[in-house]
């Protein structure tokens, strides 16, 4: 692998790793899947699009968490207010949203940013050379696993976090936990919404389709992460998402190098996440295999 | 202090199954009361444990404590006053997360939330101060995950968290049930020790008839969802566990068909 796709392939997992912070917060502290991630990804990265062409770029980033929140909190009061099942929630939401993110994009499906400013190229002067997108873009990363960090270390995130273990718990403490559950998706869809935002802006344009599969990239950062850092305390566990989200990337950069083709890439994705989160029943099957196929002691002394 | 008016619950309403759970129960809380509550299987003890803290809904009938109605409030808010202990030792904690963490959250009830720290250190001294009160050395092993305790520990610990914030009243629902005889009696007479400190309003439910009689100021027998022995003062002092299943059989018309009850 050249040292530019290196470069690349670690600036790309940089800017996912905030998409699978944000899908951390859904999946591990809410225990939730929450599939509107795909939706909102993209809303993320068209709100940012439009703005760059309006010339804003770093406000484009605001506005696109903001959307972010708007989305996550939609898929929310689905599941508490409505009672539909959260992972039909998220695809209510994921697929309303295509339709919005063709409004915002007006009607088109795909718009390239062409000598427009974004944050990317508003400090090429300003920032050490070639390698600013990745100085940036890790500035960011750092500030958001700061702010989640010291969020979830609050009453609040005390909370929200007890809200995935235990939702009778929080109750009886005197917390709605609708509410929490509200906070959540919408901090969760944030996050998410910043990630597309920024990546629109690092490759110039947005495509209605660009977040297809995106849960299963953040699911599997949040695995790989999980697997290769392990999971002592909540700092490392952050920490431990990101490394999987620069990791995956490495993967998926190789698995290009080598020759597979970029068609491939959603079900190799797939295939990962499978694996992944089939690890322990895998284990268990395969060491109860070998007990039953191993000779037990009393067998082996019938041996003439 | 409580106040329980004509209080119905309906399962399965207008099907079949339709079943009378709470049978327009009325009863009468003094402050500082500890009653215990037997019955039989579906006497509807849990029942009205759980219409009072807001799990079930009532069809009919007013709750009020200390003079604030709570009826129409959602289990949420009634937990602003209420405290609570479960029969499975994995509902009142948060499995995933520290000791410290859990008694923080229970210990900002009725607190706003917002974004201040989770648990000060002054907080943690007064947690490590209430721990050593439990005597299962959990003071120092405040960082460690409540998933790592056993149920006995977790249950001594959830009576604290219910209690860490004075609540006016203490709901108990067999709490000692799912653990072995020797903890049982160790998280029973915490209870009692922390229930008499704090002069809390409790009701307890217990499947054991001796410890109906040894715990508490008043005992309440239910059958059917309605209330048919309340024993209390005098009458309570002198009462044994033999004339207590007498006193059962001969207001409820029923043979006590609950072993557990008859054997502990």
């Amino acid at each position: 692998m050249t040292l530019l796709a290196l470069q690349g392939s670690l600036e790309l997992g940089i800017i996912y790793a905030i998409m699978a912070l944000g899908v951390f917060v859904s999946f591990r502290t809410l225990n939730m899947p929450d599939l509107s991630v795909d939706g909102s990804f993209v809303l993320g990265a068209a709100v940012s699009v439009v703005m760059c062409g309006n010339g804003h770029p770093f406000l484009g980033l605001l506005i696109a968490i903001v959307a972010g929140c708007g989305a996550g909190s939609i898929t929310a009061l689905l599941h508490t207010k409505l009672k539909i099942q959260p992972l039909l929630a998220g695809i209510l939401t994921m697929l309303a949203l295509y339709s919005l993110n063709l409004k915002v994009m007006s009607g088109r499906a795909n718009i390239p940013l062409i000598n427009k400013t974004t944050v990317f190229s508003a400090l090429e002067g300003s920032i050490s050379g070639d390698y600013g997108k990745l100085i940036l873009s890790s500035a960011i990363l750092l500030v958001m696993l700061l702010l989640l960090y010291l969020f979830l270390n609050t009453r609040l995130g005390f909370v929200l976090r007890a809200t995935g273990d235990n939702e009778q718990m929080v109750r009886a403490s005197g917390v709605n936990t609708d509410s929490m559950i509200l906070i959540g998706l919408a901090l969760s869809n944030g996050f998410v919404a910043l990630s597309g935002a920024l990546i629109a802006q690092y490759q110039s344009y947005v495509d209605v389709g660009m977040g297809i599969g995106m849960v299963i990239i953040g699911l599997a950062s949040v695995i790989i992460g999980e697997v290769v850092f392990g999971i002592k305390s909540l700092l490392r566990r952050l920490i431990a998402v990101i490394l999987g989200a620069v990791l995956y990337r490495l993967i998926i950069a190789f698995a290009l190098e080598i020759g597979m083709p970029a068609t491939d890439l959603k079900l190799v994705s797939a295939v990962i996440v499978a694996l992944a989160m089939s690890m322990p029943i895998i284990k268990k099957r395969i060491s109860f295999m070998k007990r039953k196929l191993s000779k037990t002691p009393y067998e082996r002394s019938e041996k003439p | 202090m409580l106040r329980v008016e004509a209080l119905s619950k309906l399962f399965g309403q207008g099907s079949t199954n339709e079943k009378r759970a709470l049978d327009k129960v009325s009863l009468s809380l003094r402050e500082g009361e500890f009653v215990t509550i037997i019955g039989g299987n579906g006497a509807g003890k849990s029942t009205l444990l759980n219409c009072i803290s807001g799990v079930h809904e009532s069809e009919e009938g007013r709750i009020i404590l200390d003079s604030v109605d709570l009826t129409f409030y959602p289990e949420y808010k009634r937990s602003k006053y209420i405290g609570r202990v479960f029969q499975d030792p994995l509902k009142g904690t948060a499995f995933a997360m520290s000791i410290e963490e859990n008694l923080a959250i229970a210990f900002a009830k009725g607190a706003r939330m917002g974004l201040r720290p989770g648990a000060t250190k002054k907080d943690i001294d007064l947690f490590r101060e209430r721990l050593q009160l439990l005597d299962l050395g959990l003071e120092n092993r405040l960082k460690q995950k409540v998933g790592l305790l056993s149920g006995g520990q977790r249950q001594a610990l959830t009576l604290l968290m219910a209690t860490i914030v004075k609540p006016k009243l203490l709901l108990l629902d067999e709490h000692t049930a799912a653990l072995d005889p020797t903890i049982a009696r160790k998280v029973l007479n915490l209870t009692r020790q922390i229930v008499s400190e704090e002069k809390l309003c409790t009701m307890m439910i217990t499947h054991n008839m001796k410890a109906s009689l040894e715990f508490g100021t008043r005992t309440i027998m239910m059958h059917e969802g309605k209330i048919i022995l309340d024993l209390q003062g005098e009458e309570r002092t002198s009462m044994t566990v033999e004339r207590l299943i007498e006193q059962f059989e001969k207001r409820s018309g029923a043979e006590l068909d609950n072993d557990r009850m008859l054997l502990s």
